[in-house]
């Protein structure tokens, strides 16, 4: 019986979290070691578990995986998550690899120079409403049906939904002109592995203010 | 009629138009798409964006899902998100591992190759007077993160390919960054046996071979001619 996943990884969204999304929708439960100081980091770097000395990592099924996409990629896969056949994989990759830019976005924000953050806002406010949800609403509205593929959950439908939860923090009136991305939202949100995720306690992380990532920055350097 | 998997009407794929490429001509992000159709032994043809003109027809057609290129006519579909692109065809053409741990390995060594491909690109638009200070850092990693963590994988298993002892998109996409590799310093390569052996071997297989030559679809480096033309059809400053 493998053990369950265990995720390494800073106390912090980042390149983690859409990770955790997706293990905890699969409804697979993980233990994460948080890395704290950078001590941590360099015992994970020393120990060679970093194959690029990088984190996300994580051990699963035997294997120390790295790099965030190869290992959404495989919890995909195992958990059925991934569409039925290699067009539907295009349909669902093309959807995420959308919704990861977004996401990137938003998520290095807080890194954006005091300078450049205003604008920085405008522009991801811009792609939000006028690149990245009309491009979502449209496929909805093009089938009608609950999911983005193939009539069935997938793991497009929670990495979009983990996106509209971080487009609703930056500006909750973004979503409004877009009725069948917020159906979806709930309909995913009432998931009940996703429900559980979502309630306090969970292994969701929170937005990080300005000053924590201060923090962060001093002490990892970075 | 026998079913081809992910084929829905095996008719598409025996009477299927080529694949068409629509980009600037140049490699950026289209570059790796080139090399695994053309290592797939797949012919395709290419439409180059000449002006700002070109990638706003595109966009008011209705083509481009996110506004964006590369996209990709194939099977039917217009594919944006350079790893759809490549995902859908390495799987097409078997060269996506046998199961998924096989393909886990794969992504894991293909991701750390895009890493470095994405500080290749960033590098080449950056302003002249920062470019210095990025070539350093991206060398340093070449030298200390990436080609020993691949060398490592070839000794660990003494195999002629990455994955699966068998031909996989990892080989071709890592034998494309060490083209790259030796051009920005071919002195880089030179303690990394087991790459040097790798690189010769697959630049020999029948379709690579043909690709490498003189007048195939396969883009020089950007030059400032092609960086001008790229800023002006993207708008960048």
């Amino acid at each position: 019986m493998a053990g369950k996943p265990r995720l390494h990884y800073f106390n912090a969204r980042g390149r983690m979290e859409s990770i955790r999304w997706l293990l905890a929708a699969a409804g697979v439960e993980f233990e994460e070691k948080l890395i704290q100081t950078p001590e941590d980091l360099e015992k994970l770097k020393n120990d060679g578990s970093l194959m690029f000395q990088q984190v996300p990592m994580v051990e699963i099924d035997g294997m120390k995986m790295v790099q965030s996409r190869a290992i959404l990629n495989y919890i995909a896969a195992k958990y059925n998550l991934y569409g039925k056949d290699i067009k539907e994989r295009a349909l669902i990759d093309m959807y995420i690899e959308g919704v990861a830019d977004l996401i990137e976005m938003i998520m290095y924000l807080p890194m954006t120079p005091r300078d450049e953050k205003d604008a920085k806002i405008t522009q991801i406010k811009d792609r939000t409403i006028n690149r990245y949800l009309p491009a979502f609403e449209k496929v909805l509205k093009s089938h009608g049906q609950d999911y983005l593929v193939g009539n069935k959950l997938s793991r497009a439908d929670i990495h979009l939904v983990e996106l509209l939860y971080y487009v609703e923090e930056v500006d909750p009136s973004l979503l409004a002109n877009f009725p069948l991305l917020k159906d979806l939202k709930t309909r995913i949100s009432n998931l009940p592995t996703v429900k559980k995720f979502l309630q306090p306690g969970s292994a969701r992380k929170p937005l990080l203010d300005e000053k924590a990532i201060e923090e962060a920055r001093k002490v990892f350097k970075f | 009629m026998c079913a081809f998997p992910g084929v829905e009407n095996p008719g598409d794929s025996i009477m299927a138009a080529k694949p068409k490429l629509y980009y600037f001509d140049g490699r950026g992000r289209m570059e790796p798409i080139r090399w695994l159709l053309a290592a797939a032994g797949v012919e395709f043809e290419e439409e180059f964006l000449e002006t700002s003109k070109d990638l706003e027809k595109l966009r008011n057609d209705g083509s481009l899902m996110f506004q964006q290129v590369p996209m990709v006519e194939i099977d039917g579909m217009k594919l944006v998100q350079c790893r759809a692109i490549l995902n859908y065809i390495a799987a097409k053409y078997n060269l996506y591992g046998k199961d998924i741990k096989e393909r886990a390995l794969i992504d894991m060594y293909v991701e750390g190759v895009a890493d470095l491909n994405e500080m290749y690109l960033f590098w080449s638009i950056s302003p002249p007077n920062e470019q210095a200070a990025k070539m350093t850092q991206m060398k340093d990693k070449i030298a200390n993160r990436y080609l020993p963590a691949f060398e490592k994988v070839l000794k660990s298993h003494g195999q002629d390919y990455l994955v699966g002892n068998r031909l996989s998109r990892a080989d071709i996409h890592l034998v494309e960054l060490l083209y790259l590799v030796e051009e920005l310093d071919p002195s880089l390569l030179a303690n990394f046996p087991l790459l040097k052996a790798l690189k010769a071997r697959i630049s020999n297989l029948p379709t690579v071979k043909k690709f490498l030559q003189p007048g195939s679809p396969r883009k020089p480096p950007m030059d400032e001619k092609c960086l001008a033309k790229v800023k002006e059809i993207f708008q960048l400053k």
